[in-house]
């Protein structure tokens, strides 16, 4: 069965061996779909009658509800399935919660899970097509696909633009899909972040590392600020969340490094405070966060129109 | 007792002595009562058994000296019978039971419990260890003397670090009163916590949890310092690291009486196995850099890793059916780890002698057991096989209960045809 990636396969696990081609198609489609959206009648019916189901191991009410309007939005039934509760949620059963779904015949899966690997291994045992919407700290695609159509919508290209992605990139899906991504359309990548946040050999990425938020903010394009997860760490990965802040919290004073039209992302929640300065966040000469929500919609959409062409007869 | 057995034609392999020569064994009841070139067949006693073995290579039977049965307390994942016969289908004769039961081999009455039910099996020889111990819990020392009086070849807390520098310096100082030998499972677990792959841009990539090899190197460092004040004998499990051999090959030098093993699977692969989150690639220590691998294979032939053991360990289906953080660790290997190992020879150019006898003598000396020779009135325990013999490994080919073979699918070469405990066959290959 093909589990391949991106859209050669019928599933989107991950930007990882996408061409620059297939992500700038997606970026395409997404284009027309922010238009749809900011009309009063927003409904498409092209996935009339096509089920898509959310299944969200670990909760999440951001990217839940992005995808739930993106596929109300194109005319399927959309139903939630919030699995962080369930007796389901540990993944003894996971190939259980695979056999069980295939039952419903659903059309589209968007799964989140906490374990990486954990889609694509449900992705093998549905009959459906899969979206990954975040596992472990593996990819999270279609964060990247928005952050990509934020950026080439205010900067009219991705190609030779530098990227700081600053934080905590241990933990980070977001920081791994992106990284994959912007370096396959060409943007120079660059990761800042305290040294016990560093993902091992990271360098073997193509990326250029720095620990020194002013240095590695000097003169780029886009600074992509990661959220600090808390949640995710087990023992000390720094001292204190005052410190953090002190020493890798995007502040104006920081932001002087950057050129002077760099563009601010973060992909939320944010902790204010914390990894950013509230003032900076807010600012909205500097800031694409609220861009990147408004993208994340339409992006999904093309995600699911992209992946549900051939159920509909249509050419690919 | 059973018929005498003559087997003639064979190309003998003694790894201790250095025998290679064609001929012949005559075993009477359990013993060998003749070996070598003048041993035809002629000198069959009447009623014997006589196998003509047409060039075929007869060794004595495997020592594999890592084991984990599931009995008592995991029957499900593989019993004593089941491993038995994965064992003897791999020509292993006798094989070391780690004391990871449930309830843990940690008092004589538990030893000698297990000890019984293998008897009852009538397979292979089953060698229980004893816990380090109480409970496994890394605290207070189990009874080592009563344990050694009641059979147990060494001692270890199974795949559990002895983490307490003070512990294990009392344990390798009392255990020199009987010569006892400690084994340590080296992982440093701070270091280990939350971790299950080799850690570096690969599992970076995939977002699993890494160890650094670090983990290993520190704690075998930090074992030699103890032993070097203690004396006493250590024997290191699994080792995966060049820089952890590379320590051990300096101690041995200055004189310290250390020994360790390595997994087939650390010998023959690297940690590029996790690719598309494969559970069954999933093993403690995790699968190595190939500059390991590498360090492992030359530690095997320089001879500073003194022995091959499968580490078997037994996961059912629904244990490896997981997400890679959620799926148990381990693998099985009793019943591949001549096959596995023979890469070795033809791969690498280690001799066939040298590496038969990192499975058979020198786990044999180090355990104390009356194994691992062809030898006049040794125990008759041989291994009949064909080293040029090529084959799949199957699902359907592995007598384990458990199907997590790390090997499942490729092709070795190296085939088992006939398994001889006591003067008994004990498993014949179905086409042989």
């Amino acid at each position: 069965m093909d589990v391949g990636r991106g859209f050669g396969g019928k599933h989107l696990l991950g930007i990882e061996g996408l061409q620059p081609f297939e992500i700038a198609a997606v970026l395409d489609r997404a284009d027309g779909f922010v238009d749809l959206n900011r009309r009063n009648d927003k409904k498409l019916s092209i996935l009339k009658g096509l089920t898509h189901i959310n299944l969200f191991f670990e909760a999440s009410t951001r990217t839940q509800t992005s995808f739930e309007l993106a596929g109300k939005r194109l005319g399927a039934d959309v139903v939630n399935m919030s699995m962080a509760n369930s007796s389901m949620k540990k993944g003894e059963t996971l190939i259980d919660t695979a056999m069980t779904l295939n039952a419903m015949h659903p059309d589209v899966l968007v799964v989140r899970h906490q374990d990486s690997g954990a889609v694509a291994l449900l992705a093998r045992h549905v009959r459906c097509a899969v979206i990954n919407a975040g596992d472990g700290t593996h990819e999270h695609p279609t964060q990247a696909l928005l952050d990509a159509l934020t950026i080439r919508r205010r900067k009219g290209r991705i190609e030779g633009l530098t990227v700081a992605i600053c934080g905590d990139i241990l933990h980070s899906r977001v920081a791994r899909s992106n990284i994959h991504l912007l370096l396959a359309m060409g943007a120079r990548v660059r990761i800042v972040a305290p040294p016990t946040l560093l993902a091992a050999g990271l360098e073997d990425f193509g990326v250029e590392v720095y620990t020194d938020m002013t240095r590695g903010l000097a003169g780029v394009d886009i600074v992509m600020m990661l959220r600090l997860q808390v949640e995710r760490m087990q023992g000390s990965f720094v001292p204190s969340l005052a410190e953090y802040f002190h020493l890798f919290g995007l502040t104006y004073d920081k932001l002087r490094a950057a050129r002077s039209d760099a563009l601010i992302m973060h992909p939320g929640p944010m902790n204010r405070g914390v990894e950013i300065d509230g003032v900076v966040a807010d600012d909205i000469d500097r800031s694409a966060i609220l861009d990147q929500v408004e993208m994340g919609v339409a992006v999904r959409m093309a995600c699911l129109d992209i992946l549900t062409e051939s159920l509909r007869g249509a050419d690919a | 007792m059973s018929r005498p057995l003559l087997i003639i034609n064979a190309r003998l392999l003694d790894p201790a002595t250095g025998l290679d020569v064609k001929g012949g064994l005559l075993a009477v009841g359990e013993r060998i009562a003749e070996l070598g070139p003048q041993v035809t067949a002629a000198m069959a006693p009447s009623g014997a058994e006589i196998i003509d073995a047409k060039g075929l290579c007869l060794a004595p039977g495997l020592v594999d000296m890592r084991v984990q049965l599931g009995e008592p307390g995991a029957e499900h994942k593989e019993r004593i019978d089941s491993g038995a016969m994965a064992a003897a289908a791999g020509g292993v004769t006798s094989l070391a039971l780690l004391p990871n039961t449930d309830p843990p081999i940690d008092n004589p009455a538990m030893l000698e419990f297990v000890a019984r039910r293998a008897r009852l099996v009538k397979l292979v020889k089953v060698y229980p260890y004893a816990a380090l111990t109480k409970k496994l819990e890394g605290k207070e020392l189990a009874e080592l003397g009563l344990l050694k009086a009641a059979g147990a070849v060494a001692f270890t807390d199974a795949d559990r670090t002895i983490a307490n520098a003070r512990l294990l310096r009392r344990a390798l100082s009392y255990a020199t009163l009987f010569d006892g030998l400690i084994v340590q499972h080296p992982e440093e677990p701070e270091l280990a916590r939350y971790g299950y792959v080799t850690e570096g841009a690969l599992a970076s990539k995939l977002g699993l949890s890494g160890i650094p090899a670090a983990a290993e190197i520190i704690m075998v460092e930090r074992d030699l310092r103890i032993l070097e004040l203690t004396g006493g004998r250590l024997h290191i499990a699994h080792v995966s690291t060049a820089a952890a051999i590379e320590a051990i090959a300096a101690a041995k030098a200055r004189g310290l009486r250390v020994t360790c093993d390595a997994s087939p699977h650390h010998l023959a692969l690297n940690e590029l196995e996790i690719e598309g989150y494969r559970t069954f690639a999933k093993v403690r220590p995790p699968l190595r850099s190939e500059q390991d691998r590498r360090a492992v294979v030359a530690g095997l032939k320089d001879g500073t890793i003194d022995v091959i053991a499968s580490d078997h360990c037994p996961q059912d289906q629904d244990s490896k059916r997981q997400t890679f953080a959620q799926a148990e660790p381990g693998v099985i290997g009793v019943q591949t780890m001549l096959p596995v190992a023979m890469r070795l020879h033809y791969e690498d150019g280690m001799p066939l002698l040298d590496l038969l006898r990192r499975m058979t003598s020198a786990p044999a000396d180090l355990l104390g057991l009356d194994a691992g020779r062809l030898r006049k009135g040794s125990p008759a325990d041989c291994v009949l096989f064909d080293p040029d013999a090529p084959w799949k490994i199957t699902e359907q080919a592995l007598f384990s209960l458990s199907k997590n073979s790390a090997f499942e699918g490729r092709l070795v070469q190296g085939k088992v045809h006939r398994t001889i405990v006591d003067g008994r066959t004990i498993y014949t290959a179905a086409e042989a």
